[in-house]
C-alpha cells in the first residue's frame, strides 16, 4: 500500500496506516504480556472487592470507578491491541466516549434540575406506614 | 490542463456498441437479485422498497388532509373516528420516518452512488449490505403487522406513559424500529469504513464528491445515534412486557427521560434525513450550473460541522416536557448554532450559481426548488428553537409545517431531483424532461399551497395531531388540502415520467448533464464492476475539459 | 493537483494482474487493506455497542443519583462472591480470547482450537452462575418492576424450579453435541471431531457453573439469608454469628436483626451500631425502599443491564462457534485472520462492560 500511504500524506487527516511496512499486519502480542495483563486484571478486582468493605461514603462510587476505567483500560490497550493500531480507531472509540458523556451528561444535568418538581410515588403498595419522603437525598 | 497518463475511456464508441453486460443484465433470475452483494442492485431494491413506503405513507397523508377538509365537530359526519385518525396520523409518521426518510437517499441513491462516486468496486462489507436490506424488509413487515393488527395509536415518537398503556400493537412497531434502525447502523457503518479505507490511488478526501462528504457526515450520526434509539425502544418494549416501569411514573419512572432518549437519536436523525439531501444538491448545483462549486471545504466542513452540532440540540424538543429551567436555556442557545453551517451551505449553493450556466431541467428545478423550501424550513426552525416563541408555538401545525418544509420540501425534493439526476446512469433511459419540468412545478406548488396556510394555523393556535377544529379555521384548512391533493398529483406525474422512461425512454449517453465526478465515467448503466481500470481522480467540479457531443446528446471528458 | 494524479496509476493497476487468494474478497486490493477495512468495522460496531448500553447506564445513573438508599439497600440481594468469581471467569475469558488470536496469527491451529474453547468454557460457566443468581432472585420474589414481590419476612425458596427451567436448553445442547462428537467418532473425522470437542467441553461448563454458583449461594445462605446478612452490612457483624448452630442460628439472626432489618441508613457510615441511633430524617423505612416504585426499579435496570449483557454473551458464544468451525478447517493464518481478531475485539468489550457492571450492581455499600 505504499501508493496510498503517499496519497494520504498530503491531506492532514487523522488517517493514515499505521504501520510502516508493507505486508506485515499481525503483531502476535508476546505471551508473558498476556499474561501479565491478566494478573493485573484479576489484582485490580481483588482490589475493587477489597475496597468495597470500607465505606468511603460519596468517593466509594468514584473510587470503584476508577478501578474499573483502568481495569477497562487495561482490556482496550492490550488485549484489544489498541496500542498497536491505527490511531484512527483509538479516535473513534474515545470519540464515542464523548458522545456517552453528552448524552448521560445533560440527560442527568436536566434530571438533577428538574427532581425537585417530581412527584414521588409512595402509594405503591397498600399496607404502608406514611413514610418519610423517599426522594430525600443527601 | 492534466497530465494523466491513463487513457480516458472514449464515450461514443463504446456505448454506440450498446451490447455490453451491465449489471442490470449480469446475471438474471430472481436468486440473482435477492441474493446479490452488489451494491448497485441493492441500492435498487432499496430504491423500490422506499418508494413503496413513500406511496403507503403519502396515501395516508392523503386522507388526513381529507379527513380534515371538515371541522369534525359533529362526530357522525367526519370521515374517521378520531381513534382511527389518530392511527393514521401515527402510520404516516412512522412510515415516513423510518421506512422512508432515513433510508431512502442514503440506503436507495447513497448504495448506488457510494461505491461509484469514489471508484472502487463495492462498499467493504457488501453481505452486511445485503443483511442490512433484509432488516429493513423485516422491520417493513413490523410496520405492516401495526397497519393491520388494531392500529397503533401513539405518534411515531411513542412517548410514554401514554405508549405503555396504549392498547396499540406497541411492541411490534418499537420492534420494527429496533430492527430498522440496525438496518440503517449497518448501512452507515458500511458506508464509513468503505470510504476511510477503500479511497483508490488519487482520491484524497478533498477529492471527493460532496455528496460523499454528505453520506458520511450521515453514516457518522447513524452510528452513533441510533444504538440510542435502540435501547430506548428496546426499554420501552420491556417496559410493556415486563413491566419494568423506568419510564413509567406509576412505578417512580420518569417520563422526561424517554423523551432524552429519544430524541437523542430522533434530533440526530433529523440531520441524517437532511444532510444527504444536502449533498445531492451540492452536486445538482454544480452540474447544471457547469461551474465549480463555490467553497468546496466550507461546504464538506460544514456537512461535518451539522452532524456533530446535531449531537447538542435535542433538548428543544422538550421545552414544554418539564425539563429544568437552565437545560431549557443551554438547549435553546446551541440550537442556534446549527443555523450556521446550514446558512454556509445556502450561500454556496446560490454562489455558485452566480455567473455560472444555468441549464433549467428537471433536476435543476427540484435542486432549485429544495433551496427555497428549505430556506422557509430552516427560518421557521429559529422561531421554534427560541424558548419563549417556542412555548407558544410548541405542538401546533406551525411545528407541522416547520418540518414538512424541512423533510419533505427538503429531502424529498432532493430526493427526486437526486432520482431524476441519476437516473439514466442507473436506467439507462432518458426521461421526458417536459413531463420532469411540469411535475417540479406542480409539486413546489403544491407543497407551498398545502404547507403556508399550516404556518398561519398554527400562529393561530391550532394544534397539531388533532382530529377536529373550530369553524374559524375551515378556510385555511381546505387550502391545504386542495394543495395535498395537488402535490399528489404532482409527485404521481414525476413517478409516470420516470415509468415512462424505463418502457420508452432513449437510451441515455454516459454524461447526459455534464458531470466531472466518476460515476459519469462509467459506462450506462454501469458494469458488474464498475470500473475495469481503477478510474483516475481529478477534481470532481472541474468542468473546463467537458465538452458536449451533439452526436450522442451527451458530454464527453477531453484528453 | 495536476501533479499529484499522474504516478498512482502505475502503482495500482497491478492490483488487476495478480490474481486473487480464495480468501480475499473480489472488491479489495490486498489483504491489508481488506483486515484494515474489517477492524475499522469493527470497531465502529463496538462504538454502536458502547452508545446502546450507555443508555443503561444512563437509567442506572439517574435512578442511583435519585434514590440512593434504594441501590444500597438492594445491591445486598447481589451476591458479591458470585459476582467476582464470574468477573474472574470473563477476565479469563479475555485471555484465552487474546491468546487465540495470537495463535491465530502464527497458525497454532491446535492452540487456537483449544483457546477458542476455553473461551467458550468460560462464557458457559459465567451463564451457569448467572443462573443459578437469577433462579435465586425470581425465588425470592425479586422481579423487575411491576412484578417485584417483597416477600423478605418469609422468602420462599423455590429456586430449583427456575433452574431447572434454565439448563433445559443447555441440557438439550449438551446431548446433541455429544451425539454429534459420537457421529464424528463413527465416521473417524477429525474435522468433526475437533469442532464438536469444545462444544461438548462447553456445555458441560454450563453445568459446572451451576454448580460453582449453587455451592457459593447456598455457603452465603449459611452465612445469613441475604436480607439478614444485609441488613447489618457489615461481615464483621455477622461473623459471630457464623459460631452459632445452625438452626439455632436463623432464630437468632431473625431475632437480632429485627428491629435494625426496617430501616436503611440513608448515608450509611456502614457500621451495625450506628444504624440503630441513626436521627430518624436520616433513615429510609425498608418499607419505603421495597417496593415496585423502589427496589422493583432497581431490579428492572439490574435485569436490563446484566440481561443484555448475558444476551452480548451468547451472541459471542454463537459467533466463537463459528470460528472453531472455521480454525478446525485450518482457515488461518498471518495474513487471514481478522475473524478471530474482531470476534475477540467483540468479546473483549463484552468483558469491558461487565468490568463496570460489576462494582456498580455488586459493590455498593
Amino acid at each position: 500500500m505504499s501508493a496510498s500511504s503517499v496519497q494520504h500524506s498530503d491531506d492532514g487527516h487523522a488517517h493514515g496506516h499505521g504501520h510502516g511496512h508493507d505486508g506485515e499486519f499481525s503483531h502476535p502480542m508476546p505471551i508473558w504480556m498476556l499474561l501479565a495483563v491478566f494478573f493485573a486484571l484479576l489484582i485490580l478486582t481483588c482490589l475493587t472487592v477489597y475496597q468495597s468493605q470500607f465505606d468511603l461514603g460519596n468517593m466509594e462510587i468514584w473510587a470503584s470507578l476508577t478501578i474499573a476505567t483502568v481495569k477497562a483500560g487495561l482490556v482496550i490497550a492490550f488485549f484489544m491491541h489498541l496500542l498497536w493500531d491505527k490511531p484512527l480507531n483509538m479516535i473513534i472509540i474515545l470519540g464515542s466516549l464523548i458522545f456517552v458523556a453528552l448524552f448521560l451528561g445533560f440527560t442527568m444535568m436536566d434530571a438533577d434540575g428538574y427532581r425537585e418538581n417530581l412527584i414521588m410515588n409512595e402509594t405503591l403498595q397498600e399496607s404502608q406506614p406514611p413514610a418519610v419522603n423517599v426522594a430525600v437525598s443527601k | 490542463m492534466s497530465v494523466v497518463t491513463k487513457p480516458v475511456t472514449m464515450p461514443a464508441p463504446s456505448f454506440e456498441a450498446g451490447t455490453e453486460d451491465n449489471y442490470l443484465t449480469h446475471t438474471t433470475g430472481f436468486l440473482s437479485w435477492a441474493l446479490t452483494l452488489d451494491h448497485k442492485r441493492i441500492g435498487l431494491m432499496y430504491l423500490a422498497g422506499v418508494m413503496a413506503s413513500f406511496a403507503g405513507g403519502g396515501v395516508l397523508a392523503l386522507l388526513i388532509r381529507l379527513h380534515l377538509w371538515n371541522p369534525n365537530i359533529d362526530k357522525t359526519q367526519a370521515l374517521f373516528s378520531n381513534q382511527v385518525y389518530n392511527q393514521i396520523f401515527t402510520l404516516h409518521g412512522a412510515i415516513m420516518v423510518f421506512l422512508f426518510i432515513i433510508p431512502s437517499i442514503p440506503a436507495a441513491l447513497g448504495n448506488f452512488l457510494l461505491p461509484i462516486m469514489l471508484g472502487t468496486k463495492d462498499v467493504a462489507f457488501p453481505r452486511l449490505n445485503l443483511g442490512s436490506f433484509y432488516l429493513w424488509i423485516c422491520g417493513a413487515a413490523f410496520f405492516l403487522f401495526s397497519l393491520f393488527a388494531t392500529g397503533l395509536d401513539t405518534g411515531w415518537t411513542f412517548y410514554t406513559p401514554y405508549s405503555i398503556e396504549s392498547r396499540g400493537p406497541v411492541v411490534a412497531a418499537t420492534m420494527g424500529v429496533f430492527v430498522l434502525g440496525f438496518s440503517s447502523i449497518f448501512t452507515g457503518l458500511n458506508f464509513i469504513v468503505t470510504i476511510n479505507t477503500m479511497r483508490p490511488p488519487g482520491m484524497t478526501w478533498f477529492r471527493m464528491p460532496l455528496f460523499l462528504w454528505a453520506t458520511y457526515a450521515t453514516a457518522i450520526i447513524q452510528v452513533l445515534a441510533t444504538p440510542v434509539l435502540g435501547i430506548t425502544v428496546l426499554l420501552l418494549a420491556a417496559e410493556r412486557v415486563l413491566g419494568i416501569g423506568i419510564f413509567d411514573p406509576k412505578l417512580n419512572g420518569d417520563p422526561v427521560t424517554f423523551q432524552h432518549f429519544f430524541w437523542f437519536y430522533s434530533h440526530p436523525a433529523v440531520y441524517i434525513m437532511i444532510l444527504p439531501a444536502m449533498g445531492i444538491i451540492s452536486e445538482l448545483m454544480s452540474v447544471h450550473s457547469h461551474k465549480g462549486i463555490f467553497g468546496y471545504r466550507m461546504i464538506a466542513y460544514s456537512s461535518v460541522a451539522i452532524a456533530l452540532f446535531g449531537f447538542l440540540v435535542w433538548g428543544h424538543h422538550m421545552f414544554t416536557s418539564g425539563m429544568a429551567d437552565v437545560t431549557t436555556i443551554v438547549f435553546s442557545a446551541l440550537t442556534f448554532t446549527v443555523s450556521i453551517p446550514s446558512a454556509i451551505k445556502v450561500f454556496n449553493w446560490i454562489g455558485t450559481m452566480y455567473q455560472g450556466t444555468v441549464s433549467l431541467n428537471t433536476p435543476m428545478l427540484y435542486a432549485l426548488a429544495f433551496i427555497f423550501l428549505f430556506t422557509i424550513g430552516g427560518l421557521t426552525g429559529l422561531f421554534l428553537g427560541a424558548l419563549s416563541v417556542d412555548l407558544h408555538l410548541h405542538d401546533t401545525y406551525f411545528v407541522v409545517a416547520h418540518f414538512h418544509y424541512v423533510m419533505m420540501g427538503g429531502t424529498l425534493v432532493a430526493f427526486l431531483g437526486g432520482l431524476f439526476h441519476w437516473w439514466p446512469k442507473m436506467t439507462g433511459k432518458m426521461f421526458n424532461d417536459f413531463a420532469g419540468i411540469v411535475s417540479a412545478a406542480i409539486v413546489f406548488v403544491g407543497f407551498n399551497l398545502t404547507f403556508l396556510p399550516q404556518f398561519v394555523l398554527g400562529t393561530r393556535g391550532m394544534p397539531r395531531r388533532y382530529a377536529s377544529y373550530v369553524e374559524e379555521f375551515q378556510d385555511l384548512h381546505r387550502l391545504s388540502t386542495i394543495g395535498a391533493m395537488m402535490l399528489g398529483a404532482g409527485l404521481l406525474v414525476a413517478g409516470l415520467t420516470l415509468l415512462h422512461s424505463l418502457f420508452y425512454g432513449k437510451k441515455a449517453p454516459m454524461n447526459p448533464w455534464g458531470g466531472a465526478t466518476l460515476e459519469w465515467e462509467c459506462q450506462t448503466p454501469p458494469p458488474h464492476d464498475n470500473f475495469s481500470t481503477p478510474p483516475t481522480v481529478g477534481d470532481p467540479y472541474d468542468f473546463s475539459n467537458i465538452e458536449y457531443d451533439p452526436k450522442t446528446g451527451g458530454y464527453f471528458k477531453k484528453k | 493537483m495536476t501533479t499529484t494524479v499522474a504516478h498512482d496509476t502505475s502503482a495500482n493497476h497491478q492490483v488487476e494482474g495478480h490474481e486473487h487468494p480464495s480468501w480475499l474478497a473480489h472488491h479489495f486490493d490486498d489483504e491489508q487493506q481488506q483486515f484494515d477495512a474489517g477492524k475499522m468495522g469493527m470497531w465502529l460496531f463496538l462504538v454502536t455497542e458502547v452508545l446502546f448500553f450507555s443508555g443503561m447506564f444512563c437509567a442506572y445513573a439517574l435512578y442511583r443519583n435519585r434514590n440512593p438508599e434504594v441501590f444500597e439497600f438492594c445491591s445486598r440481594f447481589l451476591n458479591e462472591k458470585l459476582g467476582a468469581i464470574n468477573t474472574g471467569v470473563l477476565l479469563f475469558s479475555s485471555l484465552t480470547m487474546a491468546w487465540a488470536v495470537r495463535s491465530s496469527q502464527l497458525r497454532e491451529t491446535k492452540t487456537l482450537i483449544g483457546m477458542l474453547g476455553a473461551t467458550l468454557g468460560c462464557a458457559a460457566i459465567f451463564l451457569g452462575v448467572k443462573a443459578v443468581e437469577y433462579s435465586h432472585k425470581w425465588g425470592l420474589g425479586l422481579f423487575p418492576g411491576k412484578f417485584f414481590q417483597s416477600q423478605l419476612e418469609h422468602p420462599v425458596h423455590t429456586d430449583n424450579n427456575y433452574l431447572w427451567n434454565l439448563s433445559i436448553v443447555p441440557m438439550i445442547l449438551l446431548v446433541c453435541f455429544a451425539l454429534y462428537y459420537a457421529y464424528g467418532v463413527i465416521i473417524a473425522s477429525k474435522f468433526h471431531q475437533r469442532v464438536a470437542g469444545p462444544l461438548v467441553i462447553a456445555a458441560l461448563c454450563f453445568f459446572g457453573g451451576v454448580g460453582l454458583g449453587t455451592f457459593l449461594e447456598s455457603e452465603e445462605h449459611e452465612e445469613g439469608s441475604p436480607v439478614t446478612h444485609n441488613a447489618t452490612g457489615e461481615h464483621a457483624a455477622h461473623a459471630d454469628h457464623d459460631h452459632e448452630h445452625d438452626h439455632a442460628q436463623e432464630h437468632a439472626v431473625a431475632e437480632s436483626v429485627k428491629p435494625a432489618i426496617n430501616f436503611v441508613a440513608v448515608d450509611s457510615t456502614g457500621m451495625h451500631d450506628d444504624v440503630a441511633v441513626t436521627p430518624a430524617e436520616l433513615v429510609t423505612p425498608v418499607s419505603a425502599v421495597n417496593q415496585k416504585g423502589m427496589a422493583g426499579l432497581f431490579f428492572s435496570i439490574y435485569y436490563c443491564m446484566t440481561g443484555v449483557h448475558a444476551v452480548h454473551i451468547l451472541g459471542g458464544m454463537a459467533v466463537l462457534t463459528w470460528l472453531i468451525v472455521k480454525a478446525a478447517r485450518f482457515e488461518f493464518h498471518s495474513k487471514y485472520f481478522g475473524p478471530v481478531d474482531n470476534v475477540g475485539l467483540y468479546w473483549h468489550l463484552v468483558d469491558f462492560i461487565w468490568i463496570f457492571l460489576f462494582p456498580l450492581l455488586y459493590l455498593i455499600t
